[in-house]
């Protein structure tokens, strides 16, 4: 048996993800967790009325973020993850879980090359992404608008 | 609002958010996708649409729906660089990463402070 | 002496004098629980890093080795240990503490048996009499290493193992003992190489290299399929178990009535462990357990340990290479 043959074999043995079960843990989880972002902004509004749309909005993320990463520290992420997949990785909690625990993991390495060198393994190409695609935004929209 | 109205508004907002954590999935179980990735694939889906002027529409319709996820995050990047565009090419270029900013602080802050205080554990089996 | 193309039988008697295991919390729930000499009460066991644990786990297993047996440090001529860790950090630290001459293997999760067919040569080449041999693994240290952070909320793939937090030690000598295991022969593997690129199953990338293996065993030493009582793969899991038995089928062997894995059976079955253990303390702490207990109570006669590795790193995977593997038999008769 060569390599190829195998290789066919396997990708059709290997055991596969229960496809309906994840969907549904990460429509649930994910549709919950932004509920959960919503109460906020509507909290924030009720508790500012004076307060701009777009710093609402913040206070949200940063609430949001701050939660992410205390349940990330209490242990608790990591087994909601488990289940509910891209359900607790897409909303910003799970942006702010891929910065809190290679923080915590590394943090046995010392502060500096540890905790702060690490702390961007896994978001670090967000962050570029985000950065180099608004700049690229910002530059056509600028050309546009000088044309 | 009446409380129907509430109800009618939350329900929005997780049918949108299941939804987008719903494609998420899909293209994990699909294509293997990592987490970085994932985040990755989505904050750039944010960036469209918010430059070609769709997002602000389905964030009408979906609201926290769309924002909590880190599409939100890319929406409010493009946002900030179309603002800037406006006044010279200076802010089109720099005010994406500052509007974002509070995101961003929080989450590094957040981030340090946890690490300090928590030692991550294997979990039970 | 050499037997066939790549399998040696000592010259003169090898025995497995004594052996010594020491496992995490999760693999003390599991089912070979009560075999162990010790169990951890949690992954820490007071060090700061799970390295400096899997460190004292080795060293654990070594000085318990040592000092079942009744010999003195001093009667010791090497120590070849192996484990997961960059440069082999967890089995060499160890091994600082002994004052006794240390040679490091890799192959991977089959380290066990690379330190076994190593010893065996350095024993029945009549330069040494006694060799301990120990290989060990822990979840938290090679999870940060080939994988993620702990805390970062991913879901394990359903064809993916769980790395055991387990270290084994067996002590060999060329002196007779009554009521041991005698190691007959050993086989070193090849690396085989079917271009498996998917680094949440290795089940299937180890399963080749085990079922080239265990073929060239059979043919160097002249022995039938059914010659072995048991034969005990490294870490294949529930799924390379099944396609290790689909491979040699394929060649023209049934093993169905002896094959067993030790990342397999080393998890209980209510234990969500996806496709089971893996990681170089699997086999060396069953076999160290279970196995060569069962072999002394006289309940298990000959015994092929196949301990299975898969080589990758994390570079090498970004980098696009695929997952060889490699597999070691060790033949065991008592």
């Amino acid at each position: 048996m060569d390599g190829k043959a195998y290789c066919e074999y396997v990708s059709k043995t290997a055991p596969r993800t229960a496809e309906l079960k994840t969907l549904l843990a990460a429509f649930c989880v994910g549709g919950v967790i932004c509920m959960l972002g919503q109460g906020f902004t509507d909290l924030y509004a009720y508790l500012l009325p004076q307060a701009e749309e777009s710093l609402v909005g913040s206070l949200t993320s940063m609430t949001m973020i701050f939660l992410g990463a205390l349940f990330t520290g209490l242990g608790i992420y990591d087994k909601i993850g488990s289940v509910a997949g891209a359900g607790s990785i897409v909303p910003i909690t799970g942006f702010a879980n891929s910065i809190a625990s290679p923080a915590m993991e590394f943090r046995k390495e010392g502060i500096v090359f540890g905790l702060m060198a690490k702390m961007f393994v896994i978001a670090g190409p967000v962050i570029v992404t985000g950065v180099v695609s608004s700049v690229i935004v910002g530059v056509i929209y600028r050309v546009i608008a000088v044309a | 609002m009446q409380w129907w109205e509430y109800l009618l508004k939350y329900g929005k907002v997780f049918l949108m958010g299941g939804a987008v954590c719903f494609i998420g999935q899909l293209l994990i179980n699909r294509t293997k996708m990592t987490s970085a990735r994932i985040l990755v694939t989505f904050l750039l889906l944010g960036v469209v649409l918010e430059a070609v002027g769709v997002f602000s529409h389905i964030k009408e319709w979906g609201g926290a729906g769309i924002t909590v996820p880190i599409t939100g995050f890319g929406s409010s990047l493009a946002k900030g660089a179309i603002d800037g565009s406006k006044i010279s090419l200076f802010h089109a270029v720099t005010f994406g990463l500052a509007s974002v900013s509070a995101g961003l602080t929080a989450a590094i802050v957040c981030g340090f402070l946890v690490a300090l205080i928590f030692k991550s554990k294997p979990k039970k089996l | 002496m050499r037997i066939g193309k790549h399998t040696f039988a000592p010259n003169g008697g090898v025995y497995v004098v004594n052996t010594a295991s020491i496992a995490g919390p999760n693999e003390g729930r599991g089912r070979y629980g009560s075999y162990y000499d010790a169990v951890l009460v949690d992954h820490d066991w007071d060090c700061k890093t799970h390295e400096k644990t899997e460190i004292k786990m080795h060293k654990y297993a070594i000085e318990q080795v040592i000092e079942k047996s009744g010999l003195g440090r001093e009667e010791i001529d090497c120590i070849v240990g192996g484990d997961l860790l960059n440069q082999l950090v967890a089995s060499t630290f160890a091994a600082r503490e002994f004052e006794i001459p240390c040679l490091g293997v890799y192959s991977a999760c089959a380290s066990f048996g690379e330190a076994l067919a190593v010893s065996s040569f350095l024993l029945g080449g009549g330069n040494m009499d006694n060799v301990v041999c120990c290989t060990g693994s822990h979840f938290g240290a090679v999870e940060r290493q080939f994988r993620y952070p702990l805390e970062l909320g991913t879901q394990p793939a359903p064809s993916s193992q769980y790395t055991v937090t387990a270290a084994g030690a067996a002590l060999l000598s060329t002196k007779k003992r009554q009521g041991v295991p005698r190691l007959e022969m050993c086989t070193v593997g090849k690396i085989v190489d079917f271009h498996i690129c998917d680094a949440n199953n290795m089940g299937a990338a180890m399963a080749p290299a085990a079922a080239d293996t265990i073929l060239t065993h059979l043919k160097d030493s002249g022995r039938g399929e059914d010659y072995y009582d048991y034969i005990f793969t490294g870490d294949l899991g529930k799924y390379g178990r099944e396609t290790l038995h689909y491979l040699c089928k394929k060649q023209g062997f049934d093993l169905s009535g002896c094959l067993n894995d030790c990342g397999a059976l080393i998890f209980a079955d209510e234990q969500k462990d996806m496709q089971g253990g893996s990681g170089a303390g699997c086999l060396a702490a069953v076999f160290c357990s279970y196995i060569y207990k069962e072999m002394c109570a006289g309940s298990m006669k000959k015994v092929l340990l196949v301990p299975t590795g898969a080589l990758l790193s994390k570079g090498s995977s970004l980098q696009g290479e695929s997952i060889p593997g490699i597999a070691h038999a060790v033949a065991l008769e008592i």
